[in-house]
């Protein structure tokens, strides 16, 4: 997008495309297939997931935009470096803020804030497009990506909840009497607790995404 | 005065002055065959060791500035609310302060319940002595440090409370290791040093879902009633794998896929609570002689006159 002229207008079909892509044709985890490893560790519930989601949407978008801020001035010799310091910055001022505002949800996240560093997304993003782009692209891609992360993360937190715990966002939805214990018929499936029932859950993504998306199938 | 380079291409030989001379002196190629250096300043050469170097040092001073700004401003909230939280987690042992969530203002109405229901909090030695130079507290906020130290060294805390009901409860904090990191919580015992009201867990890193489940209402509330005493000793609770008999007084259901969580919960209370084995003798021996028939009634009594006296 180098060619982006000076008057354009912030919201311009190019710039919306930017933003819109990433929610569903190239969607970072069911099309890039970036950013797997957290999206099996924090979809267990869905509170969690959500607030993962948000937050990697703020760091993606930021530091998108500020490297391409200073996309100039970096050494390629240790641009790696460069960013890692900009996202790990990001990732722990993320951190402190949600330890100071929104205490529980905080303690809830807990390791997995900082592990928002390790996500390939950001790091992707940034060696992909905001290196050779303007800031407001770069900030547009970045929270793009964020988003169409966080509905994968949603959609997997909210199957993995229902199904594993029979809660959602901590509220009970299948009334206690179903529960087998309780004299009921119903047990919940421990399995969608665990990370590898998560993998086969983005894999089952991944499978109705594409067949939605013909496009998406890679020729044989 | 010239301060222009011109370097050849063909042996690579820098020639400096206003221009290029007319053949090179080394290889005798041609003018042309000269290309004029970008003076040094102009265009730095962003992959010098000199430039990386500066731009390192210059971009790890900001970002420190910048975190440790964050850090300082943020830092009273966060205390706070870890502070608020050990209020909250001290009330829930014994049920009270529940109405946090629908408080308009949660500290204020932490600080208030816990005032009002936690009437005394003082430090106990390992060999049962008790120690009041010391503020309970405060030992909360680095319970890990008092937990690495040699037994005979420790300061352990202990908060007594009366609850609405004026049910007396002596809270001890417990403090061990989970699956993935620390797991902690707040033990409330009955007058008698061996009924358990009520307990809170709390973890850092427990896989949700599975050994976070210690944190639930749900899994905490089997602890009540259960005992912590046999013969006069701390045997503290077991957590059965398969389900614990219900008239076992010993024992709660461990956590399904929790296994080495469930594990790491009943090493810190048997580690905690033990103890706390020679000051409970001391309390139950001192009881025996002194008050060893007094009823329920009576704390209910001293309850009341207590908050008449509050009112007036």
């Amino acid at each position: 997008m180098s060619e982006v002229k000076e008057k354009e207008p912030l919201f311009s079909a190019k710039n919306l495309k930017l933003l819109t892509n990433p929610f569903s044709q190239e969607n970072p985890i069911a099309v890039q297939i970036l950013g797997i490893c957290s999206a099996l560790a924090v979809t267990a519930k869905l509170k969690p997931a959500f607030v993962m989601a948000l937050s990697v949407m703020v760091v993606t978008g930021f530091s998108s935009m500020i490297i391409s801020l200073i996309r100039k001035g970096i050494p390629s010799r240790i641009r790696i470096i460069v960013q890692l310091v900009v996202v790990a910055a990001l990732v722990i001022l993320v951190d402190q803020i949600l330890k100071a505002y929104v205490y529980d949800v905080s303690k809830q996240l807990s390791v997995f804030v900082g592990l928002i560093i390790t996500n390939c997304i950001i790091m992707g993003r940034i060696e992909a497009f905001a290196l050779g782009n303007k800031p407001w692209p770069s900030f547009l891609d970045g929270i793009g990506n964020g988003i169409g992360y966080g509905i994968v993360l949603i959609i997997l937190g909210f199957f993995r909840e229902l199904l594993g715990a029979g809660t959602l966002w901590g509220y009970r939805i299948i009334p206690e009497s179903w529960y087998v214990a309780n004299g009921g018929f119903y047990e919940n499936n421990a399995l969608m607790l665990l990370p590898p029932m998560a993998l086969i859950g983005v894999g089952l993504i991944i499978w109705v995404h594409r067949s939605f998306n013909k496009n998406l199938i890679e020729k044989k | 005065m010239s301060n222009k380079k011109f370097k050849c291409t063909v042996c690579g030989y820098v020639h400096e002055g206003d221009s290029a001379p007319a053949t090179c002196p080394v290889c005798g190629a041609p003018a042309s065959k000269f290309e004029q250096e970008k003076p040094q300043g102009a265009k730095m050469n962003k992959n010098s060791n000199l430039y990386i170097i500066a731009y390192a040092s210059i971009m790890v001073i900001l970002v420190a500035a910048v975190l440790t700004y964050a850090s300082l401003s943020l830092a009273g909230r966060q205390n706070e609310n870890v502070r608020i939280e050990k209020m909250s987690d001290i009330l829930r042992s014994i049920g009270e302060g529940t109405e946090a969530d629908k408080a308009p203002d949660k500290a204020k109405y932490i600080t208030e319940e816990y005032n009002k229901y936690i009437t005394d909090s003082y430090a106990i030695n390992v060999a049962g002595d008790r120690i009041d130079s010391v503020d309970a507290f405060k030992l909360l906020t680095n319970l890990k440090a008092e937990y690495d130290k040699a037994p005979a060294d420790r300061l352990l805390p202990v908060f007594v409370s009366k609850n609405a009901e004026g049910v007396v409860s002596y809270i001890i904090p417990v403090w061990g290791k989970g699956l993935w990191g620390p797991i902690w919580g707040y033990v409330a015992l009955a007058s008698d040093w061996d009924t358990i009201n009520g307990v809170v867990f709390d973890h850092k890193s427990e896989t949700p879902g599975l050994g976070a489940e210690i944190a639930t209402a749900h899994f905490q509330a089997q602890f009540k009633g259960k005992k912590i005493l046999k013969d006069g000793k701390v045997v503290a609770i077991i957590v059965q794998k398969g389900g614990a008999a219900d008239d076992d007084p010993y024992a709660v259901d461990a956590l399904s896929g929790g296994t080495l969580t469930s594990h790491g919960l009943q090493n810190m209370l048997k580690d905690c609570l033990s103890d706390y084995d020679a000051y409970i003798e001391k309390q139950l021996a001192a009881g025996l002689t002194t008050d060893s028939v007094q009823p329920a009634e009576t704390v209910a009594a001293a309850d009341s006159t207590d908050s008449l006296t509050n009112n007036q």
